[in-house]
């Protein structure tokens, strides 16, 4: 090969390379695990206690989150419990609940306190979202979007941990019963609020 | 031809002989041609006499006759060539041979080398230890230089680090392309197969300006073997099998030239490993799966060649599953417990958190050599390097998306003319031209941690080598790049404003009303770099050689130093980049004694002083709370630093089988300001080795390498976080070191030959022979796992 054949070879292989890039805009990322706002609600059926968590940009922005609980407890009453998760950097804001929902098998919350003799219970199946059998043993294992709450004649104040794992090991010793121990897994979630009992 | 010159000269040169009066003598050296490297037991045949070249290259014939005579110069990598000399007219004479390394010759030991600089501090190793390393790393096999370690995640992502420095500090050649492999993570290993290599150099500093301007900490030169001049097909297969991990390797290259100096090399490597093990338990999830393809073909003639040459490679690495953690009290517990949370039964398979990466590389080149002037090098090379990084997300679903999908694209085009006719001087000069394009996939649901970019580089340099005299060589260069980078690049409006840069870079801005609250801005920033260096080699009492080199180096921030922003899923930690870090500058003075008296042995110390102006960093200053809990911030600082150190090492010649090596290296960090510790410098090591070489026994060899790593003591301070768990402020101790350790690693190896040319090897190794329980300062799963426990290694290969 001589020099010009080996220019005109190599011009060619630079344009056709170079051809290909292109000019066009960035796009923005439409982020798909943000969570923006946490709201646990417990009503005994005439009060509603809300606890609120709010961080506007998310995990990756530098706001600090706020954390607000409307009110005190009340002594030895029970509570139904439910939460709710929101993206609000999407306007309709998205469920993320919807989603823990389609793979509850995956997901389980837990509630953590040592404090005021509160206990807690699980409320709900995975059957009862993803659309599966519940007369089968191996889809009825918490997920915890919904629980109950009991409060004891014990007052003050507390601290009260919502975390939330995905690919737990439902299956380990404790876990369905609400015991984190030996869940294993990786938060998605992981809060605590400060509440008090009056 | 040329024979038929051989006999007629010969009759003349002899038949004049009888009658003259002779007592002419000729010296002169025995050179090789592409690199003026010295020829040693060359041989020069003239009338039934012959002459042999010493260490140097160097010959001397007395008794001459003023008449001319036919020499026939020969050396066993080189073609013969006749040359005929008029000794009436000339006493001197330097002899260049065309010289061809050839895959079945044994390369010689370091030292005889082809250096790449005059002046600085260089190493080379050979393809005798690439073989040893072929189911490992490129990482893992430049550590046998002294004073290059490794930063490690786990066993597998291994990058180098020379005399305390790694990153987009060291620029690294790939067969004569310059890797564009996203280099500037520390868990981004570099993508080379190790087993393309024939020999690998390293220069421990930014001296090689012919290279690049910004290798503040040196340049690695990796280099394929060159085709003979020679009809002639050979080949090599080297198959290699570990306990630890449970896989191997196999890699094959084929070589096939002809007299004309067409040639085609074809090579190949597959890797596989599963789990790799600590002395105590399964490290989860750090499989790999590698796949490594090269081919080029050319045509090498004397006075002009072309080739064309491409590489593909793809690895597909686990990330060891303790390693993925949720946020800062997963990590305190990690610290805590001293055991990785998740121990699963060995697999081969390969789950989230993992990477794929791929990268393309493709180059035609062109020289011709102009007789009395020089040779001149053009080439053109194009890169495409693709990054996946899978995590594990929220969902199944979204974790077979990748959380980072980065495709970097680059072309350049260089061309240099390197002026080598006169015997004293030898000049180089060339430029360089480079456009990059980076694209981060939107599609990826997680918002970009590297924006798109373009980027846009140009360079020119002069080097020049003076001979001064057959013992002192004064080299110097000087070298001008320009880059200019010009991002698309999204900020959330809460971080624009964390940053200040609402005050500082309002002007960049593009469209204030991005989906999410962000913006969108558009930073294009121009770097001038301007890097120099002077040195000088100085060889004396036959054996000793001195360098000294000051190199200045000046290196724009990458593309993660300045834009960085956001959670880094895999790594679990907040980082964040800065738009106004500017280029960093480095003062580097080296000096190296040595002694290479081959007949006991020989020593080398090479202390050095590197000043960096600006030296960039990445360290943990504080934590930020998210509803995942508290994830530690990482930041990227300037400051002012220092690097002192010392590479040392010994060997002996013991007895004819007998052989110990000892190196030491020495390298300390600090902030010139107030002292402090610099982050990520390598601890002290020191390694000796006892070799037994039988030639007899089939070229046995057997060897007992013990490496001793000492403790880090100089780290920056620990920094103290609020532990949700604990509900109190607890000291992270991101930064402490682990203990020191003591590693025994054995290796023997025996060769048989086959037939006349063809020969076998065998050897067998094993690593941490005393299974010690061990982790690395350096290696970024220190927190989670220990690391690698006993291995053995059993390799094959085969010349053919």
């Amino acid at each position: 090969m001589n020099l010009r054949k080996f220019l005109a070879i190599f011009s060619m292989g630079a344009l056709i390379l170079t051809s290909c890039s292109s000019d066009d805009d960035s796009a923005p990322v439409s982020e798909e695990e943000v969570i923006t706002t946490m709201e646990v609600m417990l009503t005994d059926g005439t009060d509603t206690v809300k606890l609120r968590f709010f961080d506007a940009d998310g995990a990756d922005g530098p706001t600090a989150p706020t954390s607000t609980v409307s009110g005190a407890l009340k002594a030895s009453t029970t509570y139904t419990g439910s939460i709710l998760i929101l993206n609000a950097t999407e306007s309709p804001a998205e469920e993320v609940n919807e989603e823990i929902k389609e793979e509850a098998a995956e997901h389980q919350f837990f509630y953590i306190t040592n404090d005021l003799g509160i206990t807690t219970t699980y409320t709900d199946k995975e059957c009862d979202y993803n659309g599966t059998s519940c007369s089968d043993a191996a889809n009825t294992a918490p997920v915890g979007l919904t629980f109950s709450l009991v409060t004891t004649d014990a007052t003050g104040n507390g601290m009260l941990r919502f975390v939330l794992r995905h690919e737990p090991n439902k299956d380990a010793a404790g876990v369905s019963g609400g015991d984190i121990t030996n869940a294993g897994g990786d938060p998605d979630i992981d809060w605590t609020f400060d509440i008090s009992v009056e | 031809m040329k024979r038929l010159t051989l006999i007629l000269v010969l009759l003349l040169g002899t038949t004049i002989l009888s009658a003259q009066e002779c007592d002419k003598t000729l010296t002169g050296k025995v050179i090789d041609f592409h690199d003026g490297a010295p020829l040693k037991e060359a041989t020069i045949t003239f009338n039934n006499k012959t002459i042999v070249t010493d260490n140097n290259g160097r010959y001397t014939i007395n008794d001459l006759c003023a008449v001319s005579y036919a020499f026939t110069v020969s050396h066993v990598d080189c073609n013969s060539q006749v040359f005929t000399i008029d000794l009436s007219k000339v006493t001197t004479k330097d002899f260049y041979l065309e010289h061809h390394l050839n895959e079945l010759q044994e390369v010689q030991v370091s030292g005889e080398n082809l250096s790449k600089t005059s002046s600085s501090q260089e190493e080379t190793i050979n393809k005798n230890i690439i073989e040893r390393y072929s189911n490992a790393s490129l990482g893992d096999a430049l550590k046998e230089i002294t004073g290059v370690s490794s930063l490690n995640t786990g066993s597998t992502i291994v990058k180098p680090i020379i005399q305390g420095l790694s990153g987009s500090r060291i620029l690294m050649m790939n067969n004569g392309v310059r890797m564009q492999d996203m280099e500037w993570g520390d868990e981004h290993a570099p993508n080379v197969d190790i087993n393309v290599a024939n020999s690998v150099t390293v220069v421990k500093g930014a001296s090689a300006l012919k290279y690049g301007g910004d290798a503040i900490g040196g340049v690695i030169i990796i280099e394929t073997n060159r085709a003979p001049a020679k009809d002639t097909l050979f080949g090599k297969t080297v198959l290699s099998g570990s306990t630890n991990g449970r896989g191997g390797s196999l890699t094959s290259k084929l070589t096939k030239a002809y007299e004309s100096g067409m040639f085609l090399k074809v090579q190949g490597t597959l890797k596989r490993f599963g789990d790799v093990e600590a002395p105590d338990y399964v490290l989860s999830n750090t499989g790999i799966f590698e796949k490594g393809f090269s081919a080029s073909f050319g045509l090498n003639k004397f006075t002009y060649g072309w080739d064309a040459f491409y590489s593909f490679y793809n690895n597909e690495i686990g990330v060891l599953s303790a390693s993925h953690i949720g946020n800062v009290d997963d990590l305190i517990t990690s610290i805590n417990s001293g055991q990785p949370d998740i121990i699963r039964d060995f697999t081969y398979d390969i789950d989230n958190p993992k990477q794929e990466v791929t990268h393309h590389l493709g180059r035609i080149r062109y020289f011709k050599r102009f007789e009395q002037l020089g040779k001149w090098t053009t080439q053109y090379d194009f890169q495409l390097n693709n990054r996946l990084e899978f995590d594990i997300r929220r969902t199944q679903e979204l974790s077979k998306i990748p959380a980072i999908d980065l495709e970097l694209t680059t072309h350049s085009l260089t061309s240099d003319f390197e002026f080598d006719s006169n015997e004293k001087y030898k000049f180089t000069t060339g430029a360089l031209f480079r456009y990059q394009e980076n694209f981060a996939n939107p599609l990826t649901g997680v918002r970009r941690l590297i924006p798109d970019y373009n980027k846009y580089d140009a360079g020119i340099f002069f080097t020049a080598e003076y001979d001064l005299n057959e013992n002192i060589i004064l080299d110097a260069g000087i070298r001008y790049d320009f880059n200019q980078i010009d991002a698309q690049k999204f900020y959330l409006d809460s971080r624009w404003e964390a940053r200040g840069y609402n005050q500082d870079f309002s002007d960049i801005i593009v469209d204030e009303n991005i989906i999410g609250s962000q913006l969108l801005t558009n930073p294009v920033f121009d770097y001038h770099n301007v890097s120099g260096t002077v040195g000088i080699q100085y060889k004396f009492d036959n054996d000793y050689e001195f360098r000294f080199n000051y190199a200045l180096s000046q290196r724009a921030p990458n593309p993660s130093e300045l834009f960085s922003d956001g959670l880094h899923h895999s790594a679990a930690r907040i980082e964040l980049g800065d738009l106004r870090i500017d280029q960093e500058t480095s003062h580097k003075i080296s000096l190296s004694l040595q002694n290479n008296n081959q007949k006991w042995g020989g020593w080398e110390i090479a202390p050095y002083a590197n000043l960096i102006q600006d030296y960039i960093l990445l360290e943990p200053i504080a934590t930020e709370l998210t509803i995942r809990g508290a994830f530690p911030v990482w930041q990227y600082r300037q400051t002012d630093a220092r690097l002192l150190g010392v590479d040392a090492k010994v060997f002996a010649n013991w007895h004819t089988n007998w052989r110990t090596d000892h190196n030491f290296s020495l390298v300390k960090g600090l902030e010139s300001d107030d002292k402090q510790a610099l982050i990520n410098i390598p601890a002290p090591n020191f390694n000796n080795k006892i070799t037994f070489t039988k030639t007899e026994w089939f070229d046995l060899k057997v060897s007992l390498e013990s490496q001793y790593h000492f403790k880090q003591n100089e780290f920056p301070s620990n920094i103290t976080v609020f532990s949700p768990d604990s509900g109190q402020d607890v000291v992270l101790e991101v930064n402490t070191p682990p203990s020191a350790y003591h590693l025994l690693n054995f290796d023997t190896n025996i060769k048989f030959m086959i037939g006349q040319k063809n020969t076998l090897n065998f050897g067998l190794a094993i690593n941490n022979l005393a299974n010690t329980t061990y982790r690395n300062y350096l290696n970024r799963q220190r927190y989670f796992a220990d690391d690698l426990g006993r291995n053995f290694l059993l390799r094959i290969s085969i010349n053919y």
